[in-house]
């Protein structure tokens, strides 16, 4: 379960977005995650709430996209899908592929509320 | 700042706490909604701790190596025998990652070399900075190889760069054949893939080699498979050359830049 660590690692980030953008509050935090970073999407959301508690992110919502694994073939150069525990090319069968979508564990996009309204 | 080896990081408990956030009072007037677009790893911190601590080892001369496997797979007894094989020839020392006791490291100190364990509570992994904090209880400078012994444990220790050199993931013959295609992820990352407790095979007709081979291959993972017992044998004689061959390499100057 070294989900919550990505959790506590993730939340870090936002809260020094949040700083840098003097944010008032966090609404949303949107992230990428492929099969083959070894981290299961459910557990990290549970794992989120524990970590955001009591930050700036606290009520923000936790947005996962969930990445497909892709890989393209060193011999035919087709890229294809391709399942984690199974990385050959759905096309000619060979498995000296390389992988091109599946391996991201990345902060993609954060949504936040000012600190300041605008003046009109 | 660390004291030990003047580098800007810190132990971890000494890290400043993480700033609260307190909600302004209440009728405040909202603020204005902003989206901010990132593409940065979630694991960037763990990842720039992982490459100060290359930087540590490469400075330094010493090859790091990961060991990860699943827990009772014969990591330690591996170490136990390396050691002694290599006595005279590599000097090595060795960081345990275990969640509870000392066990481990005292095998090793008692093979006369130097041991750090990290007990990790319920982390069910190693990360950058508990490696980092350990390098300060070690003489880097007078070793050859450091070996990091990961918690045993197939899936979390493979999401955390450490900032070694080269990971070694072990399967072990009572485990069965086909763990890669179950725990694809730490398998496929690995830089060499180690088939332990070969003399078991003669009791254990359901492991095939072939079908461990097999199963590699197809979780994207296309290094050297040595198979050895720690009792000796061409195979862990080819895990020893593989040890000289790395810890020269690191040496050469074409090796030591990246």
């Amino acid at each position: 379960m070294h989900e919550l660590a990505i959790c506590q690692a993730l939340i870090e980030q936002v809260e020094r977005v949040a700083r840098e953008h003097e944010a008032r509050r966090v609404i949303s935090v949107v992230i990428a995650i492929g099969p083959l970073s070894g981290v299961e999407p459910k557990l990290l959301e549970h794992a989120y709430p524990l970590a955001a508690a009591g930050t700036v992110a606290e009520s923000a919502s936790l947005v996962v996209e969930t990445e497909p694994v892709r890989v393209r073939c060193r011999t035919c150069r087709a890229e294809t899908d391709a399942l984690p525990n199974r990385l050959v090319c759905a096309g000619c069968g060979d498995w000296q592929v390389d992988v091109t979508s599946g391996e991201q564990l990345l902060l993609k996009r954060v949504e936040i509320e000012t600190a300041e309204a605008l003046v009109h | 700042m660390c004291r030990d080896c003047g580098c800007s990081l810190g132990p971890a408990a000494t890290r400043a706490p993480l700033v609260a956030h307190h909600p302004a009072p209440g009728g405040r007037p909202a603020g204005q909604v902003e989206s901010i677009e990132l593409i940065t790893a979630i694991l960037d911190e763990n990842d720039r701790v992982a490459a100060h601590n290359r930087t540590h080892f490469d400075q330094h001369g010493v090859l790091a190596i990961n060991l990860m496997s699943s827990p009772g797979s014969g990591k330690t007894s591996l170490l136990e025998a390396t050691i002694r094989a290599l006595e005279g020839e590599l000097r090595v020392a060795v960081i345990e990652g275990d969640l509870a006791t000392e066990n481990d490291a005292e095998r090793i100190r008692a093979c006369g070399v130097p041991a750090v364990q990290i007990t990790t509570g319920n982390a069910c992994h190693l990360d950058a900075q508990m490696v980092h904090d350990a390098l300060h209880g070690l003489p880097l400078a007078g070793l050859d190889i450091l070996f990091v012994e990961n918690v045993g444990n197939l899936v979390c220790p493979a999401s955390f760069d450490l900032g070694v050199h080269r990971n070694v993931t072990l399967l072990s013959v009572p485990e069965g054949d086909d763990k890669p295609a179950k725990y694809p992820v730490m398998f496929r990352g690995a830089d060499l893939a180690l088939i332990t407790k070969t003399d078991l095979l003669a009791y254990i007709d359901e492991f095939q080699p072939e079908r461990a081979r097999a199963s590699l291959r197809q979780v994207g993972y296309a290094g050297q498979v040595i198979e050895l017992t720690k009792r000796g044998g061409a195979g862990f004689m080819a895990w020893l050359a593989w040890l000289r061959d790395e810890t020269a390499a690191l040496r050469r100057p074409a090796a030591t830049g990246g």
